[in-house]
C-alpha cells in the first residue's frame, strides 16, 4: 500500500526544507518554497481572458512586464466553492525558467520539515493524482499534502507548456 | 552599389562589421574541438573570413586584407570540406591570422597603410600550409644537413634569430611540424640564382617577398642572392624560382644573412665564419655577446622589430570610441524597461487627469513633460537596434558579380536606399529571402546578352534593390528587367502539376503560384536555382517577420518583387478594438478601413456564412466575439463595426463592437511564459496595466477557413 517516499529530489539532511502551505478547499497543501517566487492578491480585472482554452487556465497578466498564465487550481481539481475573495492568492511559480501564477483558496504558512516528518504518499483521497505527491507532511496535528508543482505544472494536462498543446 | 557612389561612407560600417566577425572567428577558434570539430563552427568560421574578404574585395581598396583572407579562406574551406583535418598549429596560426587581420582592420581605419611584414609574414605561413595540404609529399623539406653544418659560431646567431622570432612573432605560430625539424628553419634561406636576366631578378625579388620577409638582397651581374626569412622549405622556394629560371640556376640553402643587411645597410661577405661576429657588431653595443650569453644579442639582431610595438601603440589611440560593442539582450532589456515606463506613464496620466488642472499646475506640468521624455527615450532606444540596410545589400555586388558570369549574362547591380534602416533581429532574417530573389532574379529573370540584344534591349540587364520606408513599414525591392514572368509557361506548369488554374486565371493570382510548394518553371535546374524550394520559404520567412511580398511582372519587361515588413518587431502600431468587455489589437499594418455595415450590403451565402458587400468586392464576414467567444458582444450587425483586413492577398471584414484607437504597442511573448494561442500572435500592455491580446490576422483567416471547410 504504501509509496516509497521520493526524497531523491530533495535534501534529505538535517537542516529540512521549507515549504509553502496553501489551502484548497479545507485541505493544506506544501510545495517546495524555493519554486515560489512571490504571492499576490487575486484581481480579476488585470487577468486577461483567453479563447478556447481550458476553463482553469484563467488568462494572462502582466506581472512588471512580463506575461504571466493564471490557472486556477480548483477550477482544474473540481473542487466546490469556487470563489474569489480578498482571500484568495495567486501564487506566482518559478518553474523551469517559466513564470507560471496559480490561484489557490489561501497561503497560510511556511513550514519546515524535517525527513523524519514526511511520510509516503497516499494512494487516493486528494484532488492531485499521486503521480504529482512527494509525499505526506505531518507538523502537530496538521497534515500537509506535498505536491511537486513543477512535474504537476509542466505535465500535459495542465497544457501549459508548448509540446504539450493539442490545440 | 552603382559606380560612382562614393563608397568610402561605407567603410565605417564594413570596419564594424569585420571586426565583428573576427570576434566572432576568435571565439570560434579558441572554442573548437580539434578532433572533433563542429562542422558548424568549421563554416562559420570559413564565412567570417568569406565575408571579410567579400567586403574588403568590394571596397576595392583594401588589398592586402582581401589577400590575406583569401588566403585564410581557401585553407578555411579546404578544412570545411574535409581535405584537410584540424590540427592544434593551424588553430594557433588562424589566431595568429586573425591578430593580423585585426590590425590591418585598424589601420585602414586610421586611413593608415597595414604593416606590410606581418602581413607577408602570416601570408607565408599560411601559403606554406596551403602547400603543406596541396602536396604532404614535398613536405620534409629542410635538410637535416643544414643543422649538421652550422658552426659553433653560427649556433650563436642562430640562438639570436630564436630570440628575434620569439620576440616579434610569438614562439608557438609557426610549428607546423615538419617546419621545426630543423634549427636550420630558423636560418634565413639563401637563395642564390645564377645566370640570371635583370628583368627576371626583379620579378623573382618580387616573388620572393610574397612567400617571406626579405631579410637583404644582392644583385651581381648575372646573380640574384636574397635572404630571406621564411617559412616555406628549400623545396619550395626552388620550384617556386623555375617558373622563371631553371631549376639548375637555383641553390637554395639557410644561412644567416649578413648581419649589417638586416636594417638594409651595406652589405658585408655572407660568410658563415664572420656572421657571429657581424651580428655582435650589429648589436652596436659596447657588451658585444660572447657565447655564454648568445640572447643578450637579440635586440640588436631584433633591429625593424621593436620600431613596430611602438608605431602600433601611437596608431591605437588616434581613433577610439566610435562605437560600442553591446550584447542584443542588453539592448532588449532596455527595450523592455522603457516599454514599461511608457506605460507606468500612460498611467499617471489617466490618473492625474482627474485632477483639478488650477490645484495642481506643477504636478500636470511635469507629468506632461515626462510624456514627452518618455517618448524620446523610447525613440531613441529602438534607434539603437534599428541598422542601415546596407548591411545586406553590400553583399550582393559580390553575389552579381559570380552569377553573372557563371551563367554568361552581363549584369549591372545599382543599390537604392542603402542608409534605410531597419531592426537588427530583421535585418539579419532578411538575407537569406533576399539572396533568394536575387539569384531567381539573375538565373530567371534576366537573359543572356545574345537573347537581349534579340529583343531589342541593351546587353546589358539590369538588377536594381532598393529600400525605403513608407508608412512604419520598409519596402524593399527588387526588381530586374529582364523576360519577365511567361504566363503560359506557368499555366503550362501549373496545369501539368494539378494546380487549380485555366486560361481565364487572373496574373495576379498565377503569380501567386510561384510561391507554392514545389512550383519551379525553369527549364533547367542550374546550381543557382530552379529546384522549386524556395519561392515558398521565401515567402514563409517573411510572413514570419509579419511581413508580406507581392510580385508584380511584365512579360519582356522585367519582374519585380516587393517585400513589406514592420519596421520592427518590438513595437507594432496597432488599432485598439473592443469586443464585449474585452480589448484586442490589430496590426494596423493589416487594416485597410473600417465601415459601419448597412442592411443592404450584407448577403448569407450557405448557413451562417456571410459576406459583405463594398464597392463591387465581396468580403467574408469574420466576427471576433465568435472567434474569441467573447461574451455580451453586439451581435447586431449593422450596430457594430466592420474592419477590413488585408492577409496576404485575400481580404475580409472583422466584426468588432467599437474602435478604441489607434497606438504603438510594445509586443510581449506569449510563448516566453504560456504556449502559443490560436489565433494570437502576442500579447501587450495597455496604458491601465492591463494585458491585450494582439491578434494573428493570418491565422485568423486560416482558422475561419478550416472551420467553414
Amino acid at each position: 500500500m504504501l509509496n516509497k517516499v521520493d526524497l531523491s529530489s530533495e535534501q534529505a539532511d538535517d537542516t529540512g526544507k521549507e515549504f509553502l502551505v496553501f489551502t484548497l478547499a479545507n485541505q493544506e497543501y506544501g510545495i517546495d518554497i524555493l519554486k515560489v517566487q512571490e504571492i499576490r492578491g487575486y484581481d480579476s480585472q488585470s487577468v486577461t481572458r483567453i479563447a478556447n482554452v481550458p476553463s482553469f487556465i484563467k488568462g494572462v497578466t502582466n506581472l512588471r512586464g512580463v506575461i504571466v498564465p493564471i490557472v486556477d487550481m480548483r477550477i482544474k481539481f473540481n473542487l466546490e466553492n469556487v470563489e474569489y475573495n480578498h482571500q484568495t492568492v495567486v501564487v506566482i511559480l518559478n518553474l523551469a525558467s517559466r513564470v507560471v501564477g496559480v490561484v489557490v483558496d489561501g497561503v497560510s504558512d511556511v513550514l519546515m520539515l524535517q525527513p523524519a516528518q514526511i511520510s509516503a504518499a497516499p494512494q487516493f483521497g486528494t484532488a492531485f493524482s499521486t503521480e504529482y505527491l512527494t509525499g505526506i507532511g505531518t507538523v502537530g496535528e496538521r497534515m500537509l499534502i506535498l505536491v511537486d508543482i513543477e512535474k504537476l505544472m509542466t505535465s500535459s494536462e495542465m497544457a501549459l507548456v508548448e509540446q504539450a498543446a493539442l490545440v | 552599389m552603382s559606380a560612382g557612389v562614393d563608397l568610402s561612407q561605407f567603410y565605417e560600417t564594413f570596419f564594424d562589421e569585420a571586426d565583428e566577425l573576427l570576434a566572432d572567428m576568435e571565439q570560434i577558434l579558441l572554442n573548437v574541438d580539434i578532433d572533433h570539430p563542429d562542422p558548424d563552427q568549421l563554416n562559420a568560421i570559413f564565412r567570417a573570413a568569406h565575408s571579410i574578404k567579400g567586403g574588403a574585395g568590394t571596397f576595392g581598396c583594401f588589398g592586402l586584407l582581401a589577400d590575406t583572407t583569401h588566403l585564410l579562406e581557401n585553407l578555411l574551406d579546404a578544412l570545411r570540406q574535409g581535405e584537410l583535418s584540424l590540427r592544434k598549429d593551424m588553430i594557433d596560426l588562424f589566431l595568429e591570422t586573425k591578430d593580423v587581420l585585426t590590425e590591418q582592420v585598424a589601420a585602414y581605419r586610421n586611413s593608415q597603410e597595414p604593416d606590410q611584414q606581418a602581413y607577408e609574414r602570416i601570408c607565408a605561413q599560411l601559403r606554406e600550409l596551403a602547400l603543406e595540404h596541396k602536396g604532404e609529399a614535398a613536405q620534409p623539406g629542410v635538410p637535416a644537413a643544414a643543422t649538421e653544418a652550422a658552426s659553433s659560431v653560427r649556433a650563436v646567431a642562430v640562438e639570436a634569430e630564436v630570440g628575434v622570432l620569439a620576440d616579434a612573432v610569438g614562439a608557438a605560430n609557426v610549428a607546423g611540424a615538419a617546419n621545426v625539424a630543423a634549427a636550420g628553419a630558423d636560418l634565413p634561406l639563401l637563395v642564390r640564382i645564377e645566370r640570371i636576366q635583370p628583368n627576371d631578378a626583379k620579378a623573382l625579388l618580387t616573388e620572393m617577398g610574397l612567400l617571406g620577409e626579405v631579410l637583404h638582397h644582392e644583385e651581381g651581374a648575372d646573380t640574384l642572392s636574397v635572404w630571406l626569412r621564411t617559412t616555406c622549405s628549400a623545396d619550395d622556394l626552388e620550384a617556386v624560382c623555375c617558373f622563371i629560371v631553371n631549376a639548375d640556376q637555383v641553390h637554395v640553402a639557410p644561412e644567416a644573412a649578413p648581419a649589417g643587411a638586416v636594417r638594409e645597410a651595406a652589405p658585408s661577405e655572407p660568410e658563415a665564419d664572420s656572421v657571429g661576429a657581424d651580428a655582435a657588431e650589429a648589436s652596436g653595443a659596447a657588451r658585444a655577446p660572447e657565447a655564454g650569453h648568445p640572447l643578450q644579442a637579440a635586440p640588436a639582431s631584433k633591429s625593424d622589430s621593436p620600431a613596430r610595438p611602438a608605431a602600433d601603440a601611437a596608431r591605437k589611440p588616434a581613433k577610439e570610441g566610435g562605437t560600442l560593442r553591446v550584447g542584443v539582450e542588453k539592448v532588449d532589456q532596455i527595450i523592455n524597461l522603457v516599454g514599461e515606463l511608457v506605460i507606468t506613464q500612460a498611467m499617471l496620466v489617466q490618473t492625474a487627469s482627474t485632477l483639478d488642472p488650477v490645484e495642481h499646475d506643477r504636478l500636470l506640468n511635469g507629468i506632461e513633460q515626462l510624456e514627452r521624455n518618455a517618448r524620446d527615450l523610447q525613440e531613441s532606444v529602438m534607434s539603437i537596434r534599428m541598422m542601415p540596410m546596407d548591411y545586406v545589400f553590400s553583399r550582393f555586388p559580390r553575389v552579381v558579380r559570380e552569377s553573372a558570369s557563371k551563367l554568361g549574362k552581363q549584369i549591372r547591380l545599382t543599390t537604392r536606399g542603402q542608409a534605410t534602416e531597419l531592426d537588427k533581429s530583421l535585418i539579419e532574417r532578411i538575407i537569406d529571402p533576399l539572396t533568394h530573389l536575387v539569384r531567381n532574379s539573375l538565373d530567371h529573370g534576366i537573359e543572356t546578352p545574345e537573347k537581349r540584344i534579340a529583343a531589342g534591349k541593351d546587353p546589358e540587364g539590369h538588377l536594381t534593390l532598393s529600400a525605403q520606408h513608407s508608412g512604419g513599414q520598409i519596402i524593399i525591392e527588387v526588381s530586374d528587367d529582364g523576360a519577365g514572368l511567361s504566363r503560359e509557361r506557368i499555366l503550362n506548369k501549373a496545369m501539368q502539376q494539378g494546380f487549380p488554374v485555366n486560361e481565364n486565371t487572373p496574373d495576379d493570382e498565377l503569380w501567386q503560384l510561384i510561391f507554392a510548394p514545389g512550383f519551379s518553371t525553369a527549364e533547367k535546374v542550374t546550381d543557382i536555382s530552379g529546384r522549386g524550394v524556395g519561392m515558398d520559404v521565401v515567402r514563409r520567412n517573411i510572413q514570419g517577420m509579419g511581413g508580406h511580398i507581392q510580385l508584380s511582372s511584365r512579360a519582356g519587361q522585367g519582374t519585380t518583387t516587393r517585400i513589406v515588413l514592420p519596421l520592427t518587431l518590438a513595437i507594432l502600431d496597432g488599432m485598439t478594438v473592443q469586443a464585449g468587455e474585452e480589448v484586442f489589437i490589430l496590426p494596423l499594418s493589416n487594416v485597410s478601413e473600417s465601415i459601419q455595415p448597412t442592411a443592404e450590403q450584407l448577403h448569407s451565402i450557405s448557413e451562417g456564412d456571410r459576406v459583405l458587400h463594398v464597392r463591387g468586392e465581396y468580403l467574408p464576414l469574420i466576427a471576433l466575439h465568435e472567434v474569441f467567444d467573447v461574451q455580451g458582444a453586439q451581435t447586431e450587425i449593422t450596430r457594430s463595426i466592420a474592419v477590413i483586413l488585408q492577409a496576404e492577398e485575400s481580404r475580409f471584414a472583422l466584426l468588432v463592437d467599437h474602435l478604441v484607437g489607434q497606438q504603438q504597442v510594445v509586443v510581449k511573448n506569449l510563448e516566453a511564459n504560456y504556449r502559443k494561442i490560436p489565433g494570437i500572435s502576442a500579447a501587450t500592455i495597455l496604458g491601465d496595466g492591463s494585458v491585450a491580446l494582439i491578434v494573428d490576422v493570418f491565422a485568423l483567416l486560416r482558422m475561419t477557413r478550416n472551420k467553414t471547410a
